[in-house]
């Protein structure tokens, strides 16, 4: 890099391609070299690279990715995704067996993580480093640098004021100079330089001059500083979140009261981890649910929507020692690096079976997922430990914590706690396809092979049971008994990921970047005073990055703070765009 | 009655105050126009004497806006604007009542963001006003606002009530009250860009907006001048909705155990992100800025309204919280 201003190729920017650049005694580079178009690919694949290259990290096609971002990010709003919801892809590929089959060749239900999608980011990535790299450079090459020089003509700038005092042109400068740098000598306001110009005779359109004093001022290099910063974090952003996904790693489990589960990778019911995780890395704590307590909204307008989920537990460390912990929805609790969610809860009531011949073949907390707001649970038993020669018995029902019989003889929840339980079952028998090794969803029972019970008339036999029950199972399968009490259940689920401190942390960088680059303020004021008839003339810049209402104001301050200046005309030239 | 239904009947009256506001405020600007136009001519006039502003008949031209001085006062504006602050204190008392009736913050449902939205939004451009005289934006704004107050009440009012655990949170004041400030303030800068787009298609000849039906269009700042009070306002709005994200991800990650999981609000507000980073790039990007940069707005806005309307009510994420099934 041999100029001193980087710019990226297609950048619109009054403030470095402006007024300064065609006046003839600006410091050469000190406003970037000429605005470039974008040229033709040079012979040779060298060339070819470089233009490339640059066109890569050129503004336009910066804006281009941009957009196609924003495009590519649509459909995983619309199709359903497998990261977030495998069944609902499962679903529409049913439902849509063509099409659905074209757009999943295309990655359209794993969106986020599919060739295109990432393709774009990491373009403008690497358009971003490549573009940022060479700011950084140039822009720590300019904080050591001093303001521009003071331009020849001053008319082209938006600000301009001309005047004129009985002050001397030294004078001027002097105070113009100890305004601009301001009260604190360690933090000036404007980075300044006081310089003098010798006379000099007409010269095309600008007329001949006497001697002058000239203030060269800049204000704002954290301007730039933000900017880089901001996209400099976002780098780093992306950057931790990746590391974080090939570190990470995630577990469900869900747990009763009175029971426990410890952190190892069998002990949970899900378990998922990125590419670099090991197994070493799970700290080998373990858990009891001691209590689980909810709390539901009783007034009419809102009535049984949930308003407060506590798990108490018992933390015990690898060393031997043990403290209790609570763990709330948006509280979760931090082990050893881990955090612990609560998830979901629910009823896990105890079952028992006994089969026909006495003995017993079930015994067992079974959780029903909740599904709906009044705790409507859904729960299978699977019995396949019968004695020889039976068949092997499958319940599915519904858990209903606070039920109400309806005159048709079904029973409905109308509480979600457990004010009047019920369980309500329906009854199968033959072989549960358990011993195939397939593997099963202990959530489902799979009814094609098995034969349901029916009474006399054909109706489906469901057996009612409240807390402490014991019904005899149809056709002589045996009987189930209810618990007495009705244990919780909590559904847990743990995540540890190393990378949410860096994640945060960038996020937070790039906010405060982005926050300095819009709102600081990046100004160039410059003084020019000489003297003519005896009188002293004085003549006033300013340029501004960006849109800056204050830019006026600023040489407002500037122009009061002159000795006896009296003004001529303020002009405000209109700004092309 | 009940302090809930009090709010309710509040909301309502802050409707018909700020409808009334806009009808002022559209008599005003029909006024304007041939006042205006007048006013306009005379400059004309000025500049060929040889001021010497480029101004040159064309869309672009920023400074010389013809002096307000002489024009005679505006009637209908200041009942537009005395309209505008009645109709936005009892917006701001029927939200205080209906957190008084809930017991919490007062927007955790469609329904309330779209009160307080509408309140930032007055208020951007009420406090806007006391600096500077933007009440040529006030037929649209007070339009825009008793259409969303409207639309709210009917479709997506709920009784005032508490909240589901994973709401009880400070974020919820955080992030959800930074976001609906954002989209207050996105909305009067979706104004300013709109304006800029159809004075700047009249400057240039459209032939649809070349109508004399259009010629209110004339009494409108210049577009440069749109576009730099329509940037600020967006740079405000995007830094809170850059807020909004990493709030929002800060509180995913305690209450859904993850902080970004592409769920489809998450999408949406990243999308609107994007599209509003890609204008602040468009600006300073040569051939895009102007009029092409204001497009971005455009699309902009209208992706913070589908996040907020089509997300939560077509869309089965984890942001369902509208209350309405
Ligand atoms: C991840 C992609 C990117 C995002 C989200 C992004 C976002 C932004 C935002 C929000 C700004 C506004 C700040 C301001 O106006 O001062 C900005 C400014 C800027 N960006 Fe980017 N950017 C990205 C990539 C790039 C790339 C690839 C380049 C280089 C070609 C680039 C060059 C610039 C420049 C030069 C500015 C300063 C514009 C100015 O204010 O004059 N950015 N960017």
């Amino acid at each position: 890099m041999s100029e001193r201003t980087y710019r990226p190729e297609g950048i619109a920017d009054d403030f470095t391609t402006g007024a300064p650049t065609s006046t003839a005694d600006a410091v050469p580079g000190a406003a970037g070299q000429p605005p470039s178009a974008p040229r033709a690919p040079q012979l040779g694949w060298r060339g070819m690279l470089r233009w490339t290259w640059r066109q890569l990290t050129s503004m336009r096609v910066a804006l281009m990715l941009l957009m196609l971002l924003a495009v590519a990010a649509l459909p995983g709003s619309i199709l359903p995704q497998r990261d977030q919801d495998p069944s609902a892809v499962v679903e529409y590929l049913g439902e849509h067996p063509t099409a659905g089959e074209w757009l999943d060749r295309f990655g359209f239900f794993d969106v986020y993580t599919s060739v295109w999608f990432s393709a774009i980011y990491l373009l403008l990535l690497v358009s971003l480093v490549g573009c940022i790299v060479p700011r950084t450079i140039a822009h720590a090459r300019a904080l050591r640098a001093r303001p521009p020089r003071t331009p020849v003509r001053f008319e082209r700038f938006p600000v301009h004021v001309t005047g004129t005092t009985a002050e001397s042109p030294d004078e001027v400068a002097a105070a113009a100079a100890a305004h601009l740098r301001g009260r604190w000598r360690r933090m000036p306001t404007f980075r300044v330089e006081a310089g003098a110009e010798d006379a000099r005779p007409a010269r095309g359109k600008v007329p001949a001059r006497p001697a002058t004093r000239t203030v060269a001022a800049e204000r704002g290099y954290l301007r730039e500083t933000g900017n880089l910063l901001f996209h400099l974090a976002l780098v780093g952003l992306v950057i931790s979140v990746a590391v974080g996904q090939l570190l990470h790693y995630r577990g469900q489990a869900i747990i009763t009261e009175d029971r426990g589960f410890a952190n190892a990778v069998v002990d949970y019911d899900t378990f998922e981890s990125g590419a670099w995780f090991s197994p070493e890395s799970l700290v080998p704590f373990a858990m009891t649910l001691d209590a689980f307590e909810s709390e539901f909204a009783t007034d009419t307008v809102a009535f049984a929507q949930s308003r407060d989920f506590t798990a108490e537990v018992t933390v015990h460390e690898p060393d031997g020692s043990s403290r209790a912990e609570t763990i709330k929805v948006n509280h979760p609790l931090d082990v050893d690096g881990a955090k612990i969610y609560l998830q979901g809860n629910g009823y896990a009531p105890e079952i028992s079976v006994t089969d026909a011949e006495g003995a017993t073949a079930f015994d067992g907390r079974v959780p029903f997922l909740p599904e709906d707001q009044v705790y409507t649970s859904r729960g299978v038993v699977k019995v396949p430990d019968v004695s020889p020669g039976l068949d092997q018995i499958g319940l599915i029902g519904y858990f209903l914590p606070t039920a109400v019989l309806n005159d048709d003889g079904t029973a409905e929840s109308v509480f979600p706690l457990p004010e009047d339980p019920l369980l309500v079952l329906e009854v199968y028998r033959g072989d549960l396809g358990l011993d195939e090794g397939v593997p099963q969803n202990v959530y489902r029972l799979d009814t094609a092979n098995l034969t349901a019970s029916v009474d006399d008339d054909g109706e489906r036999v469901t057996l009612l049971l409240e807390p402490g029950d014991t019904v005899e199972l149809p056709d002589g399968l045996g009987t189930v008994t209810l618990g007495e009490d009705v244990p919780r259940f909590v559904a847990l689920d743990l995540r540890h990921d190393p990378s949410l401190a860096w994640v945060l942390s960038f996020a937070l960088l790039a906010l405060l970047g982005l926050t300095g680059s819009l709102f600081l303020p990046r100004r160039r004021v410059w003084v020019r005073s000489w003297t003519s008839d005896g009188v002293t003339q004085v003549e006033v810049a300013g340029l501004a990055r960006g849109d800056d209402a204050g830019l006026e104001p600023e040489v407002d301050r500037l122009l009061t703070a002159l000795p006896g200046l009296e003004r001529a005309r303020p002009t405000r030239t209109s700004e092309e765009d | 009655m009940e302090i809930g239904d009090l709010s309710d009947l509040l909301v309502w009256a802050a409707a018909t105050t700020l409808a009334l506001a806009m009808i002022a405020f559209a008599i005003d600007l029909g006024r304007r126009t041939d006042e205006r136009l007048e006013a306009r001519t005379e400059t004309r006039a000025a500049i060929g004497a040889g001021v010497g502003a480029p101004e040159a008949g064309s869309a672009s031209g920023g400074g010389s806006v013809p002096a307000e001085s002489s024009a005679p006062p505006r009637r209908a504006a200041g009942i537009g604007m005395s309209t505008s602050w009645l109709g936005t204190i009892l917006l701001g008392v029927a939200i205080l009542l209906r957190g008084v009736a809930a017991g919490r913050t007062p927007w955790a449902n469609m329904y309330e963001f779209t009160l307080v939205g509408s309140f930032v939004a007055m208020t951007v451009f009420l406090v806007w006003n006391l600096r500077r005289d933007v009440r040529f934006l006030g037929a649209f704004v007070t339009g825009l606002v008793t259409l969303f107050i409207v639309v709210g009440l009917n479709s997506f009012h709920v009784a005032a009530t508490g909240v589901q655990p994973a709401l009880q949170n400070y974020w919820l004041v955080i992030h959800v009250g930074v976001a609906i400030a954002a989209t207050g303030i996105f909305t009067i800068a979706f104004v300013l860009s709109a304006l800029q787009l159809l004075r700047d298609a009249r400057d240039t000849g459209s032939p649809f907006l070349t109508r004399p039906g259009f010629r209110w269009l004339d009494r409108m700042p210049t577009p440069t001048s749109l576009e730099s009070m329509s940037f600020r306002l967006n740079a405000v709005g995007f830094v809170m909705w850059t807020f909004t994200i990493i709030g929002g991800a800060i509180w995913a990650e305690d209450a859904w155990g993850r902080y970004w999981g592409w769920d489809p609000k998450e999408v949406w507000s990243f999308i609107i992100w994007v599209v509003y980073a890609a204008y602040l790039h468009a600006r300073t990007t040569r051939g895009w800025s102007g009029r092409r940069a204001a497009w971005f707005v455009v699309v902009g806005y209208a992706c913070v309204l589908f996040n907020f309307t089509g997300v939560n009510l077509i869309f089965n994420g984890k942001h369902s919280y509208s209350g309405i099934s």
